[in-house]
């Protein structure tokens, strides 16, 4: 079995954890910018870190023989501070030619305010303006539906947005065909306590079509599974799914939406 | 409503699909599952915290559980979801909670 991860927080894990994957049938990771656990203070900060997954991340993957790829942006849980965004945004471009850089992400919203709004709407204008992809973090629990609302109606009404280049990230069983239906791609976050088990990721799977659509871990430093990927395999294998239906959802799929970036590359 | 751009198409059952082994490999993980929730509902009423908004949305949402209709996932997601359409003002914390309470919401943009 071949998988790609396509959303995994790998600076909060372990050597053990690459191992792991790779031994489990990891292929290539994609690492999108998120929160680190606490505001940072500065846009300085935000270098830093830019510089962590587009150059010292990328290196230590490689001694796993892992491809390693990256998304950039501020994420929507430090995007109240609009100056700080605005820093940030105009930051963005001097890292957009990093070898392993794919797209813009993972913006979005995490509460649902008009402040993260605004940052996305920007972020979508520099996605649009530098022709690059776009990763879309949904918000959790309660807030989900009304963000994922409220982020295609804004991708929607955007002309250059293309919806076959944006991926909307943590679907549930009550956004999947919100997005879907749209022409979006979606993805499917695997968590032990929230967002979706295996079990549930592969009924929507089975009602919702499996076309566009990418299961990931989202690991990160909090409760994380980063094989959970390879779990859910065994999850469509044991209800009678073939072989090659696993592969095309674990494998294939991500690899025809990100190689929309001529910067997505695997090797042999 | 706008009609889809892509229809999807590949939404399926495996071919070798059997009823049986489905509730075979899910059937006691899902019911210690089951066994939680009322285990968490009685817990909650010996601790005096039944009446928490959280937890009144449970019992709310388990009625879906019985009412003999499809789509029962949906359906609680969709009732423990904010069912307002405007962007908030301001924010009320970086952690959502889990279910959605009308008094504590913050104020709507126009």
């Amino acid at each position: 079995m071949r998988f790609i991860e396509p959303h995994g927080h790998m600076v909060s894990r372990t050597t053990d954890d690459y191992q792991a994957m790779v031994t489990a049938g990891c292929v290539a990771v994609c690492e999108p910018a998120f929160w680190a656990g606490f505001d940072r203070s500065s846009v300085d900060g935000f270098r830093d870190y830019f510089r962590q997954i587009t150059e010292y991340e990328p290196a230590r993957a490689a001694k796993f023989l892992l491809p390693h790829f990256a998304w950039l942006c501020i994420n929507p849980k430090e995007a109240e501070d609009l100056a700080l965004a605005a820093d940030v945004l105009a930051m963005i471009p001097e890292f957009l030619a990093k070898p392993n850089v794919l797209g813009i992400g993972e913006i979005g919203l995490n509460r649902n305010t008009r402040n993260e709004l605004k940052v996305f709407e920007q972020h979508v204008e520099l996605a649009v303006k530098y022709n690059q992809l776009i990763l879309v973090h949904t918000p959790h629990l309660e807030d989900k539906l009304k963000g994922t609302r409220l982020i295609v109606d804004l991708l929607r009404s955007h002309p250059g947005v293309k919806p076959e280049r944006v991926i909307i990230d943590h679907v549930e069983e009550h956004t999947v065909n919100l997005v879907l239906d749209r022409g979006f791609w979606a993805g499917i976050t695997l968590y032990p306590d929230s967002k979706s088990s295996p079990p549930r990721a592969v009924d929507m799977l089975e009602t919702s079509g499996h076309d566009r659509i990418w299961l990931n871990s989202a690991c990160d430093w909090g409760v994380s599974d980063p094989l959970a990927v390879p779990k859910t395999a065994f999850e469509m294998r044991r209800r009678g799914h073939s072989a090659s239906y696993v592969d095309q959802v674990l494998y294939q799929n991500p690899v025809r939406f990100l190689s929309q970036c001529p910067k997505f590359r695997l090797g042999d | 409503m706008t009609q889809p751009r892509s229809p999807r198409t590949s939404a399926r059952l495996p071919a070798a699909a059997a009823q049986r082994a489905v509730v075979d490999h899910s059937f006691v993980p899902v019911r210690a599952k089951l066994i939680e929730v009322a285990a968490f509902l009685d817990r909650v009423e010996r601790y005096g915290a039944a009446g928490d908004f959280r937890c009144a949305a449970l019992r709310q949402a388990v009625k879906i559980l019985v009412d003999g209709k499809p789509a029962r996932a949906r359906r609680i997601l969709e009732q423990l979801s904010d069912p307002t359409v405007k962007p908030d003002l301001i924010t009320s914390g970086k952690a959502a909670l889990g279910a959605w309470q009308k008094s504590q919401s913050p104020k709507r943009a126009k």
